[in-house]
């Protein structure tokens, strides 16, 4: 809503609001703000309007119930959920995970990642007004959806983790399969690398905008790639390490690596996700290179498994790095059918905060990337209604078209 | 860096506040040098800023990754999870501190003055548990709708908590 102030010295100033829902997160978001002519002076931000309350339901369904909800927590990192609740849930109950099972978790925790990353840089193509490029990244995401249909039945919820390993095994004569996808990732990289990172359009319009500055990152909290773009080299995979990769010689990718420096904006948060494209593709070869054969899961016979964790007392946490960063769960459990406490916690829960100091004396036609820059649930730029005593709607196709002239002109000017 | 050494600093600081201190080391399956490392101790509760002030000053920049809770029927019982010594390989240490709040006196102090970041866990914490933080630069709703009813808390599990409005939960 765009709402109209006069403040103690007369002064008018306007409010806008951008959001709220989107069901496939759990935090849909509704940016509120304080805008000044063109400007940016205020960031406020409301999540209310979507809370299933997952948690609780939780707390009244057994582990092995709960794991299909956690999968279903969100819609494009459904394994980071369900594979927290599963470590927070071995770690109450002292469960060890099979080797190859590990193996068999950090691909698809990869696969996944390569979908997402791809599928934010399509949608970010899209924000600044390249419609066409977004269509090419979604055609270049279709292979990786195919393959993890290929491997799990499904292309997006996979249901392949479960308490104690996984379900299903990769077979051998599913490695070649994987292995085309993996080399079609690589070699795409190049490309979708001078689409990005070499076109002066993208570039003028991503670079300086909404810095994040280190000491912000840290302050906020922020996690994931957004932390990592602004120089803080968090990276639960390294970090803490958990199921394949302390056998796997990998190191947090950081913007540096490309440009030399580390700016923090959306130029860089750009570069560290392209980046993670392929340090995922090259993970899953080395996965499949090293993968040791074995068992898959601690126990296959579900009642066992459900006997067994009935008489768990402890209390767990479960921490992994998702493509948009940290996710952690903790779960209490008092030896009864259902947990007594779960806690769910998802990347965007730390990395709105770090919207403030991005989005402060930025332009309206920035708003769109930039709050799509921490890859946060994308619907909250699809409905910015800005209504009030004025009743002038801007709309998402509004405001979209907002950042688009902006490309335009850029690009006229750049001619 | 250990997890011992960083309860013992801990245990030196603030003597018979800390208690139940509880040092987790599971090695890694396929790698046995590396270590999940974790550290658990209950905090008494007017000591809480203190101790997350202590772990400021020793471990610069703390990761704050959020608060759980619960209500174990007399009292609400929260941990604060933190992890320090992260972006070095297998070296992060998770700290979580336990605070216990009676139900009648549930109030305890904010951290964000050290940690701006913990202010969503601690407008949630507020909704969901009932609790008040003494001293939160925005005490508004986050996560519950303004139409929620006001006195129900989804995490409770007394009076308070929100079954009666639930006619199906399956």
């Amino acid at each position: 809503m765009l709402e109209k102030k006069k403040d103690a010295d007369g002064d008018t100033s306007y409010s806008i609001s951008v959001g709220p829902v989107h069901p496939a997160l759990k935090e849909p978001v509704k940016l509120n703000m304080s805008i000044e002519g063109e400007k940016v002076t205020g960031v406020d931000f409301e999540l209310s309007q979507v809370h299933r309350g997952v948690e609780w339901m939780g707390t009244r369904r057994n582990p092995i119930q709960i794991m299909f909800l956690a999968e279903r927590i969100c819609g494009i990192c459904n394994i980071c959920h369900i594979m927290a609740f599963s470590k927070a849930v071995e770690n109450a109950a002292g469960i060890e995970v099979p080797a190859r099972a590990s193996y068999i978790r950090t691909i698809a925790a990869e696969l996944e990642r390569i979908h997402s990353h791809v599928l934010w840089a399509g949608v970010a193509a899209h924000e600044l007004g390249f419609d066409s490029v977004m269509h090419y990244t979604w055609k270049l995401r279709e292979n990786v959806l195919d393959t993890i249909e290929y491997l799990t039945g499904n292309r997006i919820t996979k249901a392949i983790v479960t308490i104690g390993g996984v379900r299903r095994d990769i077979h051998e004569k599913q490695v070649p399969r994987l292995k085309e996808t993996t080399d079609y990732y690589l070699k795409s990289f190049d490309k979708l690398g001078k689409i990005f990172l070499k076109d002066p359009v993208v570039k003028s319009r991503c670079r300086d905008t909404g810095i994040l500055t280190k000491k912000e990152a840290l302050v906020t909290c922020a996690v994931g790639p957004t932390a990592r773009a602004s120089g803080v080299r968090k990276d639960i995979r390294v970090d803490e390490t958990y199921a394949a990769y302390p056998e796997l010689d990998m190191k947090p990718m950081m913007p540096d690596m490309v440009t030399g420096e580390t700016r923090g904006d959306v130029y860089d948060r750009i570069i560290t996700r392209l980046l993670e494209v392929k340090q995922s593709a090259e993970i899953i070869n080395d996965c499949l290179n090293q993968m040791p054969e074995g068992k898959i899961v601690y126990e296959e016979k579900i009642p066992k498994l459900l006997a067994e964790l009935k008489g768990v007392e402890g209390e767990g946490t479960g921490r992994l790095e998702a493509p948009r960063g940290e996710v952690f769960h903790y779960v209490k459990m008092v030896g009864e059918d259902s947990p007594y406490a779960w806690k769910v916690r998802a990347p965007t829960y730390n990395n709105m905060l770090a919207w403030v100091p991005m989005l402060m004396n930025e332009q309206i036609a920035d708003i769109p990337i930039i709050a799509a820059s921490i890859d946060p649930c994308m619907s909250c730029t699809n409905r910015a209604v800005v209504a009030g005593k004025t009743s002038s709607i801007l709309t998402q196709e509004n405001l979209h078209r907002l950042s688009v002239e902006k490309t335009r002109k850029i690009r006229e000017a750049l001619k | 860096m250990t997890p011992e050494s960083v309860l013992s600093s801990f245990k030196k600081k603030f003597k018979t506040k800390v208690k139940n201190g509880k040092v987790e080391k599971v090695p890694h399956k396929l790698k046995k040098t590396y270590k999940l490392q974790r550290v658990w101790f209950d905090i008494d509760r007017k000591y809480l800023k203190d101790a997350v002030a202590h772990l400021c000053k020793q471990y610069p920049y703390p990761h704050f990754v959020v608060c759980s809770g619960y209500d174990n029927e007399k009292d609400i019982v929260m941990n604060y999870h933190f992890t320090i010594n992260y972006a070095k390989k297998a070296g992060e240490i998770t700290v979580s501190m336990r605070v216990t709040l009676p139900k009648k006196d549930a109030v305890i102090e904010s951290i964000t003055s050290l940690i701006p970041g913990a202010l969503i866990s601690e407008r949630e914490m507020q909704e969901m548990l009932g609790i008040t933080i003494d001293g939160i630069p925005d005490s508004r709703r986050l996560f519950l709708d303004e139409s929620f009813p006001k006195g129900v808390f989804p995490w409770r599990r007394d009076k308070t908590c929100p079954d009666k409005l639930v006619r199906r939960t399956n």
